[in-house]
């Protein structure tokens, strides 16, 4: 079997993000980038499973600027076998993404797409629900435990009401929830043997898909700040605080 | 004129408070009609509730064996068949919402804009990205359907209302997959209120250090009828079940008091709290950056200050 997995460059999670001042857009001059969160779990998860013997190949696919071979590398390290690179100096949309992503499963016939639940610069948590419905497959949200048996993926999801079980026939889409594993970290050895590995690099404009932009985004702003409070110096002082409000 | 379809979210018989908070946001583009759509096994009891909710129009019910559990594969294709008559689509940005709708914004060939936390204009709509630090305002195309998620942290329930809206049983031409079965639902028994809806919460988080000394802040909730949640350390450190995770990648929750216990305020959980009415910090560190956005700050250590607290309080 052979497994897709989304992998998006974002702005690390570390980073405190400021808006412009005039609104245009968030800073990302010289801002540190890294894999997002979700989908460096979704591409561990796929290496486990081909560890396991349950999948031959791991591909991971980026979607975005040409200078996202070096980040695209870093997946190779961690694992992948090889790279897809869909070149576009445009933000994709998650319906773009999914897409995408539907062009290459017509290409690359995996028996399963891993993908982060969310990307956290857009914070859409779209993607995979748009895609597993262009592809007409199964789709297991918010994974927190996948296992394969049978042509057959059983996948514990969290859900706000607890976990949910679910099974799903093969082939399907899975989003990654935080829980799913712990990420490998690279090793320097890894990063020599991906510099042999190959990446594919397709030309957005050669998939043939229609206008990429579905939504506007016309203006960018600093949320609200919640205004600093007031200290105090023990139990009592708090309880009388509360009570005074009405909280208690 | 235009018309909104309200994805009802139910679950066990009864509908959730967040349905009622996406007609509110649905209210605000003031619609023609606002219709809510209960997609069931067995929809009469949800639908009643559905019909008292202030602003509904109508309510509209598909009663069918295979929607017995809320799998998306299965109600995206009629939900996608109803919001053929609708210029808008509307759930709540809870689990149930955001693994259903982006399927049916894919089935209508639309982009999705997810936690909508204001109405600008008939197509234009504020959310958060970047775990909240960024507001932006998103515009959709005026000629095609709306397909959006409700941040219900940013909205309020709309109230029960007097009289009933007619409820209508109605049926949909759709093929729906046999591909994805629901097995189970795991669900913690609890007698406490509900995190999303409850009006005070108290979370503790990798402060509290271990699953037995949680004990401490469920007594310290039950006293002072709280909900319980937690930072995500806290979860995945195993002291409390997932399901109970504050923040960006977890609950967003808008209660009139939060407590944070023993959690530092990373950006990540705070976006989870941002429209609390009073939020409180108890943290032995006076440097923590939850003091930045607490209302009321205590330092000290958990252990010696909640006993106090609920000493106090007597
Ligand atoms: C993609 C992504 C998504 C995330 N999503 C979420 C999310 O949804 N929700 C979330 O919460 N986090 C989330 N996080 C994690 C977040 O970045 C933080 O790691 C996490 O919130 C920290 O939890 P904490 O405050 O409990 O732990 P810590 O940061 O370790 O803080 C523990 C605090 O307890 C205090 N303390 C210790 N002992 C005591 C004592 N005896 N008395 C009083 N105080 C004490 C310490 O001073 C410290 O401030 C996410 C991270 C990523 C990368
Ligand atoms: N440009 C992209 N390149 C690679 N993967 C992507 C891209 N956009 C979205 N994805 C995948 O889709 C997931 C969800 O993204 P989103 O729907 O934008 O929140 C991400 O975690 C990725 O796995």
């Amino acid at each position: 079997m052979k497994i897709l997995v989304g992998y998006k460059r974002v702005v690390d999670y570390n980073v405190r993000i400021q808006v412009k001042p005039d609104g245009t857009g968030v800073v990302t001059d010289g801002v540190k980038l890294s894999a997002n969160p979700f989908d460096d779990i979704a591409l561990e998860e796929a290496l486990r499973l081909r560890e396991k013997g349950v999948a031959e190949e791991v591909v991971v696919v980026g979607i975005g600027p040409a200078d996202l071979t070096a980040h695209l590398r870093n997946g190779l390290a961690m694992g992948a076998n090889r790279a897809i690179h869909v070149t576009t100096t445009d933000t994709v949309q998650p319906l773009t993404a999914a897409r995408v992503f539907q062009k290459l499963i017509e290409k690359e016939q995996p028996g399963l797409v891993i993908l982060g639940k969310q990307a956290i610069d857009d914070d859409a948590n779209q993607t995979g629900q748009m895609l597993a419905a262009l592809w007409d497959r199964p789709q297991a949200t918010f994974a927190s435990k996948v296992e394969i048996a049978d042509g057959k993926v059983t996948v514990t999801r969290e859900v706000d009401a607890g976990l949910e079980v679910i099974e799903a026939e093969l082939p399907a889409v899975i989003t990654t929830d935080l829980r799913l594993n712990e990420p490998r970290f690279i090793k320097l050895p890894d990063i020599m043997k991906a510099k042999s590995k190959p990446i594919d690099t397709i030309e957005f404009a050669s998939l043939g898909l229609e206008d990429n932009a579905h939504l506007k985004t016309t203006h960018y702003a600093a949320p609200a700040k919640r205004s600093k409070g007031v200290m105090v110096k023990d139990a009592a002082e708090l309880v009388a605080a509360l009570k005074q409000k009405g909280l208690l | 004129m235009s018309k909104i379809l309200v994805v009802a979210e139910h679950l066990g018989g009864k509908l959730n408070s967040s349905t009622a908070r996406a007609v509110s946001a649905a209210a605000a583009i003031k619609p023609e009609a606002i219709d809510v759509l209960v997609l069931c096994d067995s929809a009469d009891a949800i639908a009643a509730e559905a019909a008292k909710i202030e602003g509904v129009s109508r309510v509209l019910t598909i009663t069918r064996a295979e929607n017995m559990h809320p799998l998306a594969a299965v109600l995206a294709p009629q939900i996608a068949k109803v919001a053929a008559g609708y210029s808008y689509v509307f759930a709540p940005s809870t689990t149930f919402g955001k693994d259903v709708l982006p399927r049916v914004a894919a089935l209508l060939g639309v982009g999705q804009v997810s936690d909508v936390m204001s109405v600008e204009g008939s197509h234009t709509f504020k959310r958060p990205i970047y775990a909240g630090n960024a507001i932006i305002t998103v515009e959709a195309d005026a000629g095609s359907t709306v397909v959006a998620t409700i941040r219900t942290a940013s909205w309020p329930a709309a109230a029960n209302s007097a009289s009933s809206a007619p409820v209508e049983a109605i049926t949909v031409d759709a093929a729906l997959p046999s591909h994805t079965r629901f097995v189970e639902l795991l669900q913690g028994k609890s007698d406490r209120p509900d995190l999303q809806s409850a009006s005070k919460v108290v979370s503790g988080g990798r402060g509290v250090g271990s699953k037995e000394n949680f004990e401490i802040i469920y007594k310290f909730a039950d006293k002072i009828g709280a909900a319980v949640g937690a930072s995500r350390a806290a979860v995945d450190a195993g002291y409390v079940p997932s399901d109970m995770q504050v923040g960006q990648t977890g609950k967003i929750i808008a209660p009139e008091l939060y407590m944070a216990i023993g959690i530092s305020g990373a950006i990540q959980h705070l976006t989870g709290i941002k429209d609390a009415g009073t939020i409180v910090a108890i943290n032995k560190d006076g440097e923590a950056p939850i003091f930045e956005v607490a209302d009321i700050g205590l330092v000290g250590d958990l252990f010696k200050l909640i006993p106090e607290l609920e000493a106090a309080i007597d």
